[in-house]
């Protein structure tokens, strides 16, 4: 979040789970102000359907050894970040220029 | 799911009340929850529970009507609590709300609000027994805030519908919002003219009944 709030795009390895997305949403809220309007966020989550047993196996013991390091996560402040568009197979991160503030 | 999360899901299963489940409106901001939540009660008691407006964030604190009872065709009766929450989202700009024609002093004041009935919405989360998770059917299906609402609620085993709201307008598209949740049963409905409301309640039999 304090990077974040430096005006930087945070894109980090692995996925939050769902209650952490939940507690950066709670965290988000509580830190808004006037100079800070919040973030945009998306979490790229593997693609579990296309693999076959093995491979879903394998998924999942190597989530059990080392955490949950697939998939990605970004986050951005939406003073820079307008929006992130999500779709199954792609993603789109678009940008607005600074706005001056009086 | 974590440990935490799993004690919690446990406890509500065994002390979960029959009689007094709670039924969350759970959304983003302007999807239509408290004017579903006026539709039901409208349809039921013949009260309104919530204010409505353009404006996004007009809930901005937990409402709830006690003891709703509905009746489907089969003559079964369902019993809940109404819990219409704030919308939930990832960012407030008290200049959007000035942009909507709201003067700064307010806009600030209403953004301050806002904020904090996100956060509300979120702690409550643990106190639902069933959830309907209203979106607008004309917007994007897979915004961030609708795939951590719906993911809080499988992770903590809350019974889901979800409904795709305004299906009244011509932008409205109920297979794009299929394609994202292939998992759940999504009813399209327009809480504003009453449209496919049947529909909606035995949804809502399925799911907590």
């Amino acid at each position: 979040m304090t990077i974040v709030k430096q005006e930087k795009i945070v894109l980090l390895e692995g996925q939050l789970q769902k209650e952490e997305e939940a507690t950066l949403i709670e965290q988000t809220m509580g830190e808004i102000s006037d100079k800070f309007r919040g973030i945009e966020l998306a979490v790229i989550y593997p693609e579990k359907n296309n693999m076959d047993v093995l491979k879903r196996l394998r998924f999942d013991i190597a989530r059990l050894l080392v955490g949950n390091r697939q998939g990605f996560t970004i986050v951005g402040p939406a003073s820079i970040v307008k929006r992130i568009k999500q779709n199954p197979g792609s993603i789109e991160l678009l940008t607005q220029e600074k706005r001056r503030r009086k | 799911m974590s440990i935490q999360l799993w004690f919690s899901s446990f406890f509500r299963n065994i002390f979960r009340n029959k009689n007094n489940v709670k039924l969350g409106l759970y959304g983003p901001p302007n999807a239509g929850k408290s004017t579903l939540a006026n539709r039901i009660c409208k349809d039921w008691s013949d009260q309104e529970m919530s204010i409505v407006s353009n404006v996004p964030h007009e809930t901005r604190e937990i409402l709830i009507k006690e003891q709703i009872s509905i009746k489907n065709k089969k003559g079964k009766t369902l019993s809940f609590s109404l819990v219409d929450t704030p919308g939930i989202a990832t960012k407030i700009d008290y200049e959007d709300f000035m942009k909507r024609g709201l003067k700064e002093g307010i806009a600030k004041k209403r953004a301050k609000e806002a904020t904090k009935g996100v956060i509300e919405s979120i702690k409550w989360l643990d106190s639902m027994d069933a959830v309907a998770v209203v979106l607008d059917a004309t917007e994007d299906p897979y915004s961030q805030v609708n795939i951590t609402i719906v993911g809080n609620l499988q992770a903590r085993n809350i019974p889901v519908l979800i409904v795709a709201n305004k299906v009244d307008l011509k932008k409205a598209k109920i297979n794009k919002l299929m394609d994202a949740f292939p998992q759940y049963t999504i009813i399209g409905i327009s809480a504003k003219y009453g449209t496919h409301m049947d529909e909606f309640y035995e949804g809502l039999f399925k799911v907590v009944g």
